[in-house]
């Protein structure tokens, strides 16, 4: 039972980086309609920029942590301005592959500039453990789900009360609406884009500790797509339930299930829901008009 | 678009569209069947990679060109097949009885593959095929007493009749279902089957509407394609003389969808014109890693500045950085592939004076969405 408990703990925080991934996927998606592959290779950047800023230039952990945002929230407008907004309303294969040719650009840059070694970043939860009752767990994890439900509030305030939280919501509900009513579209796509990479980073500086950093952490993104799919992909609470589920479930099958179930228990669950439920755990049937 | 008159059914029903085309094609056969006798060994071998592509890239063509289904696990059918020809020409089953039976067994698996998309559409499809061909994956590296896991599996050499084809009877062969596969692609696309799948591909709503059977003809473009990438897989397997399952991956679905991006979508003769593409991207990089240093020396003076360039051109990253970087490239601006940027030359010079690019110009739809469809 203990170990029970431990596991799903563990899984939750796997899970919690996953849900984070896959709320980068639904804000993008809602708003703009493009999927974007890259979005685990933003996480990846997000984690080497933040051994950069963190262990070579040695600045503070928190400050570290807002240089990396700022970057990455830049360099995700850029990405936005150059690839994804020329193709904007081709068909949805096109943007698919450009944003998965943009995964493999970034991923093969970050390779050739910080080296295919796994590197580590030192935090101040390194080490740590929390004790309750006969439970241990790590630190590290729990600032994964700490800051995941921070981040929460914070993404729901913003969406909620702000006037440029709510001109988003427009623009993902109709686009053409959104701009015969006077809302700048273009650069509240930039903004997504901005917010969106912004999260991925996060979920990036907060996996770092856990794992090794390597070229490769982007493909920790693919696991995200089942995480979005099961919460409906277009729900951001669904996605973060997603992502929890399927760190869950992950965790549970590494430890109870033969090897070789870990790495498919994912995508598993994700070819049940689209067998059974395609639109999702929380996504609501849609009608079309014709 | 350029303009055709027409007098007749004839040429419409026809396979070859005109007379020339009949002459072009018959050219290219008879350059193909000699080249044996023309060039070395290195680049017959290049060119029977660039036939299994274009086998490939045609299943995908008709796949997502023409049924309008996306697919990124196709690398999981070429596996599928690849193995079947590995374990039938161990237990000494002739090559032509385990060749058509790898295409039907893979059409089969498309067949199973292709249910899900009934309910599924755009990205949706694309994850869940994605999803299939991981699980392909781990099958393959965990079922040992079949596949032998991750140490891979050595593959008989092709053998007709207890006689070994060798290098030549490999690339016969090669032609020969390259062949058939275009004459099926062909004959399909000018059926009603074809023209099936265009209106499924263009609106799902209206083609059931006109009483297309969606889910008959989407399951039937799925499986199609996955026996044509079948097919392909055994040669893939003869090829190579030696299969593991990291020969499968993602990187290689996606450099079968970046075969008809480059070729242009919707094109038979894009499948084979990407497929040329791809191949010949390895060697051009392998003459560019020793060749860009030395040019980047000689220019700046500095040996300094050499030994710097060799060293980012050898890490391992280099080819997928140029791979995303020639998607990234196509689809904003040549989304019709090389086969589109052929036909814009040909209406030039048909039109001489008086082209505009207007006339392939691509609509863009901001209203369509596709969500909630």
């Amino acid at each position: 039972m203990l170990d029970f408990v431990q596991q799903t703990i563990s899984g939750v925080a796997v899970g919690c980086v996953y849900g984070l991934i896959a709320l980068g996927f639904v804000l993008i998606y809602k708003a703009t309609e493009v999927v974007n592959f890259a979005q685990g290779e933003l996480m990846m950047l997000g984690a080497f920029l933040s051994f950069t800023f963190i262990s070579s230039l040695g600045l503070n952990y928190w400050l570290g942590f807002a240089a990396c945002v700022v970057c990455t929230a830049v360099l995700g407008m850029v990405m936005e301005r150059l690839v994804v907004r020329p193709i904007l309303g081709y068909p949805q294969f096109s943007i698919v592959m450009a944003t998965i040719g943009l995964g493999m650009v970034l991923r093969a840059l970050a390779g050739m500039f910080w080296g295919t070694d796994d590197l580590r970043i030192e935090t101040p939860f390194s080490k740590g453990v929390v004790r309750m009752g006969p439970l241990v767990i790590a630190a590290d994890s729990l600032s994964i789900i700490v800051a995941t439900a921070l981040l929460c509030v914070i993404l729901y305030a913003f969406f909620r009360f702000t006037r440029m939280g709510v001109a988003m919501q427009a623009v993902s509900q109709n686009m053409l609406a959104a701009y015969y009513m006077g809302i700048p579209v273009k650069r509240m796509f930039a903004a997504i884009w901005a917010i969106s990479a912004m999260v991925a980073t996060t979920a990036g500086i907060l996996l770092a500790p856990i794992t090794f950093i390597h070229a490769n952490l982007g493909f920790l993104g693919l696991k995200a797509f089942p995480a979005a799919v099961l919460g409906g992909f277009t729900s951001i609470p669904g996605a973060l339930a997603g992502g929890v589920i399927i760190g869950v479930v992950e965790t549970l099958s590494g430890f109870y299930l033969p090897e070789g179930f870990k790495d498919i228990a994912a995508y598993v669950v994700l070819l049940a829901v689209l067998l059974l439920r395609p639109q999702g755990l929380f996504g609501g049937a849609a009608l079309k008009k014709v | 678009m350029a303009f055709k008159i027409r007098t007749g059914y004839e040429g419409d029903l026809g396979l070859f569209k005109t007379p020339q085309s009949i002459a072009s094609y018959a050219a290219l056969l008879l350059i193909l069947c000699a080249a044996p006798f023309l060039v070395g060994s290195y680049f017959l071998s290049q060119i029977v990679f660039v036939l299994i592509y274009t086998i490939v890239g045609i299943g995908l063509v008709l796949l997502s060109g023409y049924a309008g289904q996306t697919s990124i696990g196709h690398a999981a059918f070429l596996a599928i097949g690849a193995y079947i020809a590995a374990n039938a020409a161990k237990f000494g089953v002739p090559i032509y009885i385990y060749l058509p039976a790898a295409g039907l067994l893979t059409g089969l698996v498309g067949w199973l593959v292709g249910l899900p998309a009934l309910r599924l559409h755009g990205i949706y499809l694309a994850i869940a095929t994605f999803a299939f061909a991981l699980i392909v994956e781990e099958i393959l590296a965990r079922w040992e007493t079949v596949t032998h896991g991750n140490e891979g599996l050595m593959v008989k050499p092709a053998a007709l009749f207890g006689k070994p084809l060798g290098e030549w009877g490999l690339y016969y062969l090669c032609i020969l279902v390259t062949v058939f596969v275009v004459v099926i692609a062909v004959n399909v696309i000018r059926s009603p089957t074809g023209r099936a799948f265009l209106a499924l591909r263009d609106s799902e709503t209206a083609a059931r509407s006109m009483g297309v059977d969606s889910a008959r003809y989407k399951t039937f473009a799925f499986a199609l394609s996955a026996g044509m990438t079948g097919l392909a897989g055994v040669l893939y397997a003869h090829k190579l003389s030696f299969i593991s399952p990291e020969m499968f991956t993602l990187a290689l679905s996606i450099e079968f969808v970046m075969i008809i991006i480059i070729g242009g979508i919707a094109s038979l003769r894009g499948a084979a014109l990407g497929a040329v593409f791809m191949i010949m991207v390895d060697p051009l990089l392998v003459l560019v890693k020793d060749k860009l240093p030395v040019a980047i020396g000689a220019l700046t003076g500095s040996a300094a500045a050499q030994d710097k360039a060799s060293v980012l051109l050898a890490t391992p990253g280099v080819k997928s950085l140029i791979f995303g970087l020639i998607i990234i490239f196509f689809i904003i601006y040549e989304p019709m592939g090389l086969d589109g940027r052929w036909m814009k030359m040909k209406t030039w010079f048909r039109q001489f004076p008086f082209y505009r690019p207007a006339t392939f110009r691509r609509q863009k739809m901001y209203l369509k969405s596709e969500r909630g469809r």
